[in-house]
């Protein structure tokens, strides 16, 4: 069947911001379907608020909507572009809900938009647990026993009837957010009136526990034929009870015979076609009872999935881009398989190698969340390895994570660890289980005790048992033989050691010596890496996309070009503080080296962005980005450059070492960096442009800390040096807070120095990009924060230009920021971030590399930093590239933060220096008030016109608050205040009802009122650094009942404004092409 | 301990048994399949084959009862990346080497497999031999080279059974002499020959409700035609299909009057007895993953595959291609245009892989209702 001719126009919505369960594996499936559908000629309209993404970038869809996605606005956009079909499968679990949200709005029939992939009935069939239950009963397949509840009343009827423990699984929300596994009946209400406030439709499932049952997905296509094909297989390390996405998960499934797989895969079969998608990709999810191989479906999604992103990238099968074109009425026989060229979509992939996905935490960020896994996700990004064996696999995984492991193992010392902590690690699933099943089978507890333990598949204990035994034996071999070159069977050991994925750093640790000098011997002695490639046939056909990943085998399949090249470093796998703002950059140096001519070479090992398709480069790298790792692809490929600057944190940190291994970098050199970074030559260096920054000082001990504490005053900003996303950075108002800081959070030791700076309190905070050739420099965007200078930039809001700074001040600003690239000798890009406090410009901190605000700010002003940045590091300059002209003006973009609160119920929701939001969002208009406005509603965040705004400051935040508070009241809002708040917005004159605190006994309080839906708007400041009372629990009960709030006088502000210029004129929709245009 | 595999172009690869000492010849052929070991390694259409996974990770689930195509280990040999001595899962009853070892097949890892099969599929299906111990390679090259070739191999007569047997459901019954044979079932009955026929043909041919007997390859049309069958089923098997001569002349003979039916050698014979030709492919077909389209439905089915060899049937405008390889276009079955006749290439019974083939049994009884009666 050829592509549909009946429509001409078609509507994708994106995912929106990055959260936890939604990441940029939504903007890789969404930009390939977008490619694909623009390939077959359609005219595509794109929905999604996320500025980071490479599916907004203007060129790529016909009409870019930087708008909130939820329904209205959604419906308005429809109204506006009439197109003739909505694909709602791309743009995973937001974009499903908003579809089936205007769907039944009746906006869909009303402008005769045509749901394609999926309609209504299937997406309702596979998203209602009832319905879902049915299906699978109607096609003989088994699901675990459940009660659906739609009140706490339900919940006790089935905790009666449902033996514990019982999973409480939510319907439609994210990554399950709001599940739980409860063993008693406490418990169960508990998890119970969280899921039900969080679940769109305030609907939950109880179900029986399976816990400790293997898990396993299978990724399923189908066409409008009915032809069906898996494309994946998935097992899980972790069994049931860790949501797949904080589960290490593997393909292709390892410990099912070939009778138990056909029996899933006839079953996703035959569940694909129960639940009716008609096209696309889809994925079910299984348990299996390891004692008897009974086997139950716990649920589908009838849509494109993080798993399919994982698949494809397993595989080297573009789910999504296959989607697209399946859904537009092409069958999987009429579509070429890109890799093999003379085979079709229509076949099931086979591979010849073990890829293994690790989740990545950051428990570290949230002090109060307990680091323990279960049915809600946590992780916020996640890594992906090729091995040819699973343990080779698994430790290049592990080292891929970045979190300080350099594989498995790191210490090979005897074995110290107590057994009974261990016991906890095991027993409980968290984040750190994977090294503790290593010290287990360490410390000498058998397979069979860790298995009682974890219930984790003897298999997959077997593997890691190998690779300790190897570990013994080379630790012995290091003893008995030297660690040398001419040792005898140093060779063989050394390639053993390989396979089994152990690292330079982990024989060097182990044989006590460096890790370059085992580089050194293991490149005598000539074992060296081959990249096998990722050809969806496992050889049996020929590949032509270099899609490779390394292993110690024999063969030779890669081919060295001889042309000009230049390899890109990626960010490895997402976490606070560096996620897909750094892909997008790492993408759009890719495009454009591409454009130029030069052969551009990825590098990364994350499986869920844009640069890992095997489409973004000419040649993919599926690879740790550590030192050794990246070394072996230069030392095989000779590019001519290597681009550090675009993947975050992760390349710069190898910047150094890759300069002294002789490695060309380009652009910014290493030495600018570390001058930026260095604290005491970036005092030089200010010192030399007569520039000022908020004082401070170094210490490498207490007593230093204490003095320069004396010499400064408080407030100060604490901070240990070299760190990312503000890790350990804290503020402190007092002496007792600063001891409290070095006692609880950091030490402070010559090694690692702690940076004390002057806190300008109430400053205003701005954030600049610019774009330097070494000569010239564009100033790319000067972004004023909304929330006052102490809050971790990454999470506060920021406005582009700038609503408040005088001209005065702009100007002062852009004069600095050129005389310290010029300074510094940049080449590519820079961010400086300053803070403005009564007219006085103070530098904050400058990295001379991309920044989280380089897409933002490309795309609030239509000028591709990343792009140009590419093409100045290549040697083109400013003056004719000309940028300025570039430059589109006439609105305001506003970027907002999204913060994952509401996975971590026991943690406070205040903004400080340490950043913990996980995606941001953008809000275009042309006054700032409603650009605010939208980038609320993107946030989450929809702000009420009308009704009861609560108002809980500190003291020095009540003056500051009394214009807004007149404000709202003005707009006809009920204020409402608690004690001393209240009686001094009636002594200024605004009106207010004054309600009871929590802690003052009397009903109902505040949080009542919460509870019983009468505050629509929570304006709530921190009293003081440790928060204690009330505060604390009004922020938790706004986050549960999600009303929309802030926590700062600044946000108060602005949202005041945002509601006021609602009110007069209402939200407009516009594409980026129109405001590009005027 | 450590081995060598030789092949006949003069390629060594190293790995080590795991099978202790031992030594193995054939044609080294690839199979891409992800599951399904124990089935390939009891197939009996790879005698005489030594099979590489293109998988690394083998034997991971084990051995079981239940999970055979035949009495025994079929395969000349088996080479894997990497093969797992301590399996997991709930049916297995024994670890891969302790099976191969008991079968006296041996088996090979730490082979890089994926060179291997790229070798095989650039170089073509090669003969092989490979042993433990010191053994110069270039004698093993020698050995290699002395191995008879798959072309012109009749194997079929080779692997066949001894005499007639019935199907109890889980084992053949062997019939000693066919005076105490009478057809029990109230089905059709279905002369079922043994070219070296997987067990799951007969599983499925049995889940139809045919009364079967299965009979040894070297029959004649007239000891056939002498059981008084309904219809006549033609298994898979080994080798080269032009050399099992008798079967394609009775084969011939039998398709005047009685519905027949063929899968893979069957399928072959099938072609061969009614004009067509046979030609071996250069690494043949094996793994699960192959789309077919069946060109009746115009539906696609995901196949499992394992021939060396491909019927073609140009010029035959009494026969009607059926199904078609989407990957390389090859035939994959054809019928007779006026006559009961039906015939697959690839495998519906599975066993390994996908059954999205498994209504080629029921097409088969409905085909012999329609023309029979019964």
């Amino acid at each position: 069947m050829p592509k549909r001719t009946d429509i001409k126009k078609i509507m994708l919505i994106g995912s929106g911001p990055i959260v936890i369960g939604q990441a940029c594996e939504f903007d890789y499936s969404g930009t390939q379907a977008l490619k694909a559908l623009k390939e077959e000629g359609y005219e595509v309209v794109l929905v999604n608020s996320n500025p980071a993404s490479i599916m907004t970038d203007p060129e790529l869809a016909d009409r870019t909507y930087i708008e909130p996605i939820e329904p209205e606005t959604v419906a308005r956009i429809i109204e506006k572009e009439r197109p003739d079909a909505l694909l709602p499968t791309l743009g995973g679990q937001t974009g499903l809900n908003t579809a089936l949200a205007v769907a039944e709005m009746g906006v869909l029939d009303r402008f005769n938009v045509e749901l394609i992939g999926a309609n209504i009935e299937a997406i309702n069939k596979a998203e209602s647990r009832e319905e879902f239950r049915a299906a699978m009963e109607n096609i003989g397949l088994a699901v675990a026993e459940s009660g659906i509840c739609r009140s706490m009343d339900d919940v006790r009827h089935w905790g009666q009837v449902i033996p514990f423990p019982i999973i409480v699984r939510p319907a439609y929300t994210l990554g399950g957010s709001g599940g739980g596994v409860a063993y008693n009946m406490e418990e169960l209400e508990e998890i119970c009136a969280n899921g039900l406030a969080l679940s769109m439709k305030r609907e939950i499932m109880l179900e029986r526990s399976i816990l400790g049952w293997k898990e396993y997905e299978l990724e399923v296509m189908r066409d409008r034929k009915d032809n069906c094909v898996i494309i994946c297989s998935i097992e899980n390390l972790d069994p049931m009870g860790v949501h797949t996405g904080d589960s290490v998960t593997v393909a292709p499934a390892q410990t099912l015979t070939d009778d138990e797989y056909q029996k899933m895969r006839n079953a996703s079969l035959a569940i694909m076609r129960e639940i009716g998608v008609e096209t696309g990709g889809s994925n079910v999810q299984f348990a299996i009872n390891p004692e008897n191989g009974e086997m139950i479906v716990i649920e589908m999604n009838p849509r494109v999935s993080r798993s399919s992103a994982l698949a494809s990238k397993a595989t080297g099968f573009p789910i999504a881009k296959i989607a697209a074109k399946l859904a537009v009425g092409y069958t999987l026989d009429e579509i070429p398989n890109d890799i093999t060229r003379e085979t079709m979509a229509s076949f099931e992939p086979a591979i010849d190698y073990c890829v293994i996905k690790i989740p990545r935490f950051t428990f570290e960020k949230f002090p109060g969340s307990e680091d323990y896994l279960t049915t809600a996700m946590k992780s916020v990004g996640e890594t992906m390895a090729i091995g040819r064996t699973f343990k080779e696999a698994l430790q290049k995984g592990l080292r891929s994570l970045e979190t300080g492991h350099i594989g498995l193992g790191k210490r090979f010392e005897a074995c110290d660890v107590d057994k009974n902590e261990i016991l906890r690690l095991l027993r409980r699933p968290n984040s750190q289980r994977i090294y503790a099943l290593r010290n287990a089978l360490r410390c000498g507890m058998s397979v069979e005790e860790v298995f009682e333990a974890t219930a984790i598949d003897p298999w997959f204990l077997r593997q890691i048992e190998d690779i300790l035994t190897m570990e013994r034996s080379l630790i012995e071999f290091g003893l008995k033989q030297g660690v040398d070159a001419a040792s005898e069977g140093m060779a063989e050991m050394l390639r053993t050691a390989k396979e089994y994925g152990y690292s330079d750093a982990q024989l060097a640790a182990m044989w006590r010596t460096s890790e370059d000098a085992i580089r050194t011997m293991r490149k005598e002695l000539g074992i060296i890496p081959t990249y096998y490639l990722v050809d969806t046939c496992a050889a049996e056909f020929e590949a032509y996309t270099p899609y490779y990943y390394s292993t110690y085998e024999t063969g030779v399949e890669n081919v060295r070009d001889d042309v000009k090249k230049i390899v890109i470093l990626g960010g490895g796998p997402n976490r606070i503080g560096q996620g897909i703002e750094f892909d997008y950059c790492c993408c759009h140096s890719s495009f454009t080296l591409k454009e130029m001519g030069v052969q551009s070479i990825m590098v990364n090992s994350n499986p869920e962005t844009v640069s890992t398709d095997y489409d973004t480069s000419d040649k993919l790298y599926f690879e740790p980005l550590t030192f050794e790792d990246v070394m072996n692809i230069l030392d095989f490929e000779k590019p001519d450059g290597v681009i550090v600057q675009f993947g975050g944190q992760t390349p710069l940190n190898l910047a150094l070492r890759l300069m002294r291994a002789g490695v060309p970098l380009i652009g910014t050199s290493p030495d600018a960096i570390d001058r930026a970074e260095d604290r005491e030559r970036f005092k030089q260096f200010l010192n030399k442009l007569n520039l000022k920054q908020p004082p401070n000082g170094t210490a490498m001990s207490m007593t230093e800390a204490k003095e320069i504490a004396q010499g400064l005053g408080f407030p100060l900003v604490l901070r240990p040096s070299y760190v990312l996303g503000g890790r350990g950075m804290d503020i402190v108002y007092c002496m007792d807070e600063f001891e409290a800081y070095f006692r609880d959070s950091a030490r402070v030791s010559p090694e690692h120095p702690t940076l004390i700076d002057k806190f300008l309190e109430y400053a205003i905070e701005v954030d600049v990009d610019a774009l330097a050739d070494g000569e010239d420099v564009y100033i790319g965007g000067v972004m004023e924060h909304i929330e006052e200078a102490g809050i971790h930039s990454g999470d506060s809001a920021s406005v582009l230009p700038p609503y408040s700074l005088s001209a005065e001040v702009i100007r002062d600003i852009e004069r600095q920021t050129v005389a310290m690239a010029r300074e510094l000798g940049v080449v590519g890009l820079m961010n400086v971030q300053f803070a403005v406090k009564d007219g006085e410009v103070y530098i904050i901190e400058v990295n001379p590399r991309a920044s989280r605000t380089v897409p933002f700010v490309s795309k609030a002003t239509g000028v591709p930093l990343a792009k140009l940045a590419t093409r100045v590091m290549l040697g083109e300059k400013l003056k004719d590239l000309k940028p300025w002209a570039m430059r589109k003006k006439g609105h305001i973009s506003v970027k907002e933060s999204v913060f994952p609160f509401n996975r971590f119920p026991n943690v406070d929701v205040l903004l400080g220096p340490e950043m913990r939001s996980t995606g941001e969002v953008m809000g275009i208009d042309p006054s700032f008030g409603l650009a605010y406005m939208k980038a609320q509603l993107a946030a989450g965040q929809k702000l009420p016109t009308s009704g009861t705004v609560f108002i809980s400051v500190n003291d020095w935040d009540k003056a500051k608050l009394v214009l807004a508070a007149r404000d709202f009241a003005d707009m006809g809002f009920r204020v409402m205040a608690t004690g001393g708040t209240a009686d001094y917005f009636m002594e200024k004159g605004v009106p207010v009802t004054k309600v009871n605190k929590v802690h003052e006994g009397q009903r109902p309080h505040v949080v009542d009122h919460i509870k019983n839906g009468e505050i629509d708007l929570v304006i709530n400041t921190p009293s003081g650094k440790k928060t204690v009372g009330d505060a604390r629990i009004i922020r938790q009960n706004t986050l549960l009942y999600n009303i929309p709030y802030t926590t700062t006088v600044s946000g108060a502000r602005a949202i005041a404004q945002a509601i006021l210029e609602m009110r007069q004129t209402g939200l407009k929709v516009e594409s980026l092409q129109t405001y590009y245009g005027g | 301990m450590k081995a060598i595999l030789a092949l006949e172009d003069g390629t060594i690869f190293r790995g080590s048994s795991f099978t202790g000492q031992g030594e193995a010849s054939g044609e080294v052929i690839f199979n891409t399949g992800m599951t399904g070991y124990q089935e390939i390694l009891t197939d009996p259409s790879y005698t005489g084959q030594m099979v590489v996974m293109a998988y690394p990770l083998i034997g991971n689930y084990g051995v079981n009862p239940e999970d055979v195509e035949s009495a025994r280990v079929q395969a000349a040999a088996f080479i894997v990346k990497e093969c797992c001595k301590t399996p997991s899962n709930w049916r297995s009853t024994m670890s891969l080497p302790d099976y191969l070892a008991q079968a006296g097949v041996m088996g090979i890892e730490g082979i890089d497999t994926r060179a291997l099969t790229r070798h095989l599929r650039i170089h073509g299906a090669q003969r092989g031999f490979m042993a433990t111990g010191n053994v110069s390679p270039d004698e093993l090259v020698d050995r290699a080279r002395a191995i008879e070739s798959m072309e012109g191999l009749n194997l079929a007569d080779r692997v066949s059974c001894d005499k007639p047997y019935t199907w109890d459901g889980t084992r053949p019954v062997f019939i000693d002499d066919l005076k105490d044979f009478a057809w029990q079932g109230t089905g059709p009955r279905l002369v079922v020959y043994d070219f070296g026929i997987k067990w799951n043909i007969l599983r499925l041919l049995a889940d139809q409700g045919f009364d079967m007997l299965v009979v040894p390859s070297c029959y004649s049309a007239a000891q056939v035609r002498e059981l008084g069958p309904d219809a006549v089923f033609l298994s898979n098997g080994p080798g080269d299909p032009a050399a099992v001569t008798t079967a394609v002349a009775a084969t011939r003979e039998l398709a005047a009057d009685l519905p027949l039916a063929g899968i893979c050698l069957g399928h072959q014979i099938l072609g061969l007895a009614m004009g067509g030709t046979t030609y071996k492919l250069k690494f043949g077909h094996h793994g699960c993953n192959h789309p077919v389209i069946d060109l009746q439905t115009e539906k696609i089915e995901i196949s499992s595959q394992n021939h060396g060899f491909c019927v073609g049937i140009e010029g035959l405008n009494f026969l009607e291609p059926t199904h078609m390889n989407l990957n390389d276009r090859t035939l994959e079955g054809f019928r007779h245009r006026e006559k009961p006749m039906l015939a697959i290439q690839h495998h519906p019974e599975a066993g390994p892989g996908p059954h999205d083939s498994r209504y080629f049994f029921p097409r088969f009884r409905d085909m012999v209702r329609d023309s029979t009666g019964k």
